[in-house]
């Protein structure tokens, strides 16, 4: 398909990339943490994937190369839009062994998946992923939203398959922190650590 | 091998993959069979895992795939990819 495609056959490249939008647009989500910049990056990777197409050599898939080329894309565009420091001290500290709390409860209810027909649900659990900081939402986006299984997440994300586990374990925590105390159905919010 | 709260919070995660060594899982079954704050915690990051998992909570905005396909048309109007 993709020599049909370098030899000007351009339909097929949307079929190509048709299945990976979900993918692609997670991935720069992501980073970016608004779906406007996440939709703009993935036409521009889009574009530069149908521009190397003829250096791809099919040693990985190519959603998989898709993806990667999204993910340096929307990190170019990050380290673009914001004036602090790429890495910051803070960062290399939160991957010390600083402790990381869940919200404390006494009960929980589960909530089912129909209650996400529910804007305000979704809205919630959002506005939470937007909270966590990159390294922890990029995880957390490939492992839980994505499906994609701890050594794919560590080969995309270019760290070591402990760095994801420990980085999950936070992000995890994180997520209960934020979400837990505002779907408990009396309201309580008795967290604490 | 007894372990506190703070000890069963940091395995959360792990317990949740099937990721653990069997003593440590059986250790912590113990645990949250007893206690309800850590069986609350691990219900509540099970079943937000479950939500964020869902399709419906981070879907594609409306008319994506549109404008990504009219995008790359006015482009690639301009521009033809390289040969291998």
């Amino acid at each position: 398909m993709i020599s049909r495609i370098t030899a000007g056959e351009r339909e097929l490249f949307y079929d190509l990339i048709k299945p990976c939008e979900r993918a692609v647009f997670l991935t720069a989500y992501s980073v970016l943490k608004t779906e406007a910049d996440a939709e703009e990056v993935v036409q521009e990777a889009a574009l530069k994937a149908y521009k190397a197409l003829g250096s791809f050599r099919g040693e990985s898939k190519f959603s998989t190369w898709l993806v990667k080329i999204t993910l340096n894309e929307a990190r170019m565009r990050l380290r673009r839009s914001r004036s602090e420091p790429e890495v910051s001290l803070q960062d290399f500290m939160d991957d010390g062994d600083s402790d990381y709390t869940p919200a404390v409860l006494t009960d929980w209810r589960e909530i089912p998946s129909e209650a996400l027909d529910r804007k305000e649900l979704r809205e919630i659990l959002q506005r939470a992923l937007a909270e966590l900081p990159e390294k922890y939402r990029e995880v957390l986006i490939s492992r839980d939203v994505r499906e994609m299984n701890i050594a794919e997440t560590a080969q995309l994300l270019g760290i070591s398959e402990g760095m994801v586990k420990t980085r999950l374990f936070r992000a995890r925590l994180m997520m209960q922190k934020i979400v837990a105390p505002e779907l408990r159905p009396q309201g309580k919010k008795d967290t604490k650590g | 091998m007894v372990l506190d709260c703070k000890h069963v919070w940091r395995e959360i995660s792990n317990y949740i993959d099937g990721d653990l060594d069997p003593s440590v899982r059986a250790s912590m079954e113990k645990h949250l069979a007893h206690c309800r704050h850590c069986a609350a915690i691990l219900d509540s990051t099970r079943n937000i895992i479950y939500l964020i998992a869902d399709e419906r909570t981070f879907a594609l905005p409306i008319g994506f795939s549109e404008r990504l396909r009219a995008r790359l048309e006015s482009e690639l109007e301009k521009s033809e990819p390289a040969s291998r």
